[in-house]
């Protein structure tokens, strides 16, 4: 579709603009707090491991890198497999309520998360969740799930009517349509919600350290502990900051291809 | 889409999302109506108020009024100035990224990149790099002979809550229309293409109309998101210098947590909510109606 060199040359610049915070991130990373000071520099001068160590040698960061991992992906995974269904139903029928339903759903990505927090606290302390994962599995489903009902709608949108009926036609039953030809035709846009699931929950803080006390610490509140007394912890921010960063790119690579794959209506 | 069928037993697809999100927003949501009548005078007391917050709110002659009203039009002009810049953006560069080969998973992976970093470190990292002495971005500004001082301009305080949310965000309309795009069926290109149609008609007849609904989408997330913006202008310039960039979220947080003032705090939590709500409605009805005649 493109032609020349320009748009790759602009997305090129576009890509290593976006890289100069990231990079400044993970310099700081890698420099003592002096060193990040006292002056710039473009190249950390002393470059040093030491909290990358302090990190993987603590059991606490350890183990709750561990349960914002286990939190997230549920929730993703859950996300997703309700929303399917219903993104379906939204796009292909009428029925009582859909439209009021459906802009409903977004009302509750609409409040701050800090107007929720402390009900969330309340509810599930009284239903014995509290400090558990799936407190904040449930808690995050109340913006992911919206997202995604919204996101993968669109994307049902996308694709021809006439598939779902030559399916029914050719004898496939609903179930068998929908996972065999269905969902590989919207992959675009399963890939895409799964990797804004898996975000917007692996960023969320507030909710997520309101919900836990000990047992099921978020690494986001973990990170907190470089505000400390003593001053600001940069250097170990930003090297929890760096390792923040790993688990969502491996979600975008492992889902690349589906983003990318183009629409072939060959399939049925 | 016009001849969409009714049918009701559509309901057995959508409950399960009606009963996940209705477990998790109907408690919370009738505590902040309760509060938002009620005054506090700390520990558990409450008394009845009435609807006195709301008219003491929406009336810009009094203190809180005219608080309200300037926050109100600072975050109304900085959603604005996002959304102008980041969805023209998101859109090009998702036309101009690689379709396919290598480049394509290191272009995801790099503009992920952004979205991943927790809020309060994406602040931090900007905190950092946005001082002139020893930050890239501040002391580039000045070292081009830019007046720029977070800490001290308006101007630079504000341009750079603009500058962090497009580098923060743009990514998301990238991703949004990358994929819309690349779920457009090959025959309307091919079509295209025996007609003869030019770049900027595939464009403007195909590809626009086809990412509609996904624009909807990344429209709507991101004027949610910029109008509730609150860690980042907390942690870079803590909503100054003066009030430049106290936001609404930032103004809310100072009277609920500031000066724990519950009832004032909800009360403007819920003017707050009911304007994103009608903001978002109209503009959704408006793009439903387009569609509806569009579609063909």
């Amino acid at each position: 579709m493109r032609n020349g060199a320009l748009p790759k040359i602009l997305f090129v610049f576009y890509l290593v603009v976006l890289m100069l915070p990231i990079y400044w991130l993970i310099k700081m990373s890698l420099q003592s707090n002096t060193d990040i000071m006292s002056g710039l520099t473009l190249f950390p001068r002393n470059p040093t491991f030491e909290k990358y160590l302090e990190i993987f040698n603590d059991p606490t960061w350890v183990h709750a890198f561990g349960v914002s991992l286990s939190y997230v992906a549920i929730n993703t995974v859950i996300s997703v497999a309700v929303a399917l269904p219903a993104a379906y139903a939204f796009n292909r029928y009428y029925f009582i309520g859909d439209k009021h339903l459906f802009f409903w759903l977004l009302t509750n990505l609409m409040a701050p998360a800090a107007v929720f927090a402390m009900p969330f606290f309340q509810l599930y302390y009284a239903i014995g969740l509290f400090d558990s994962i799936w407190a904040v599995v449930l808690a995050h489903c109340l913006f992911n799930v919206p997202l995604a009902v919204w996101i993968l709608e669109g994307f049902v949108g996308g694709v021809p009517r006439e598939i779902d009926e030559t399916a029914a036609i050719d004898g496939y039953t609903f179930p068998s349509f929908f996972i065999r030809i269905f969902l590989p035709l919207i992959a675009n846009g399963i890939g895409v919600t799964a990797f804004f699931c898996f975000m917007f929950s692996w960023v969320e803080q507030l909710l997520a350290t309101t919900l836990t006390s000990t047992h099921a610490l978020p690494f986001a509140a973990v990170m907190t502990r470089a505000y400390s007394v003593s001053g600001m912890d940069w250097s170990l921010l930003a090297a929890a900051g760096v390792l923040t960063m790993i688990p969502g790119a491996f979600v975008i690579w492992f889902v690349r291809n589906h983003i990318a794959k183009g629409f072939a209506l060959g399939r049925v | 889409m016009i001849d969409k069928p009714v049918n009701n037993r559509a309901w057995f697809f959508v409950l399960p999302v009606l009963g996940v999100v209705l477990f998790s927003s109907i408690i919370p949501v009738m505590t902040v109506v309760n509060y938002s009548v009620q005054d506090t005078m700390g520990a558990n007391s409450f008394f009845w108020n009435g609807d006195q917050w709301f008219r003491d709110l929406l009336n810009p002659a009094t203190t809180i009024g005219a608080r309200f009203n300037d926050a109100l039009f600072r975050t109304l002009g900085f959603s604005l100035a996002c959304l102008l810049i980041e969805v023209p953006l998101g859109i090009a560069l998702a036309l101009c990224a690689p379709r396919k080969g290598w480049a394509v998973g290191i272009s995801l992976v790099i503009i992920a990149l952004p979205m991943l970093i927790p809020w309060n470190v994406v602040g931090t990292i900007w905190q950092i790099f946005t001082r002139e002495d020893i930050g890239l971005f501040g002391a580039a500004l000045v070292g081009i002979g830019l007046h720029y001082n977070v800490t001290q301009e308006p101007i630079s305080a504000w341009m750079t809550i603009v500058v962090i949310d497009v580098w923060h965000w743009t990514p998301l309309v990238i991703l949004l229309s990358y994929a819309g795009l690349r779920a457009i069926p090959d025959a309307y290109y091919q079509a295209a293409r025996i007609d003869g149609a030019s770049r900027w008609a595939v464009f403007f007849n195909i590809e626009l109309p086809k990412l509609q609904k996904v624009l909807v989408i990344a429209v709507l997330l991101r004027f949610m998101q910029t109008f509730m913006i609150y860690t980042e202008p907390f942690v870079v310039t803590g909503g100054g210098p003066g009030s430049a960039t106290t936001f609404l979220s930032i103004d809310l947080d100072k009277i609920a947590l500031g000066q724990v003032d519950l009832g004032n705090a909800a009360a403007m939590s819920l003017v707050y909510y009911l304007i994103t709500l009608t903001v978002c409605w109209i503009f959704f009805t408006i793009m439903t109606q387009l569609e509806r005649r569009g579609d063909v």
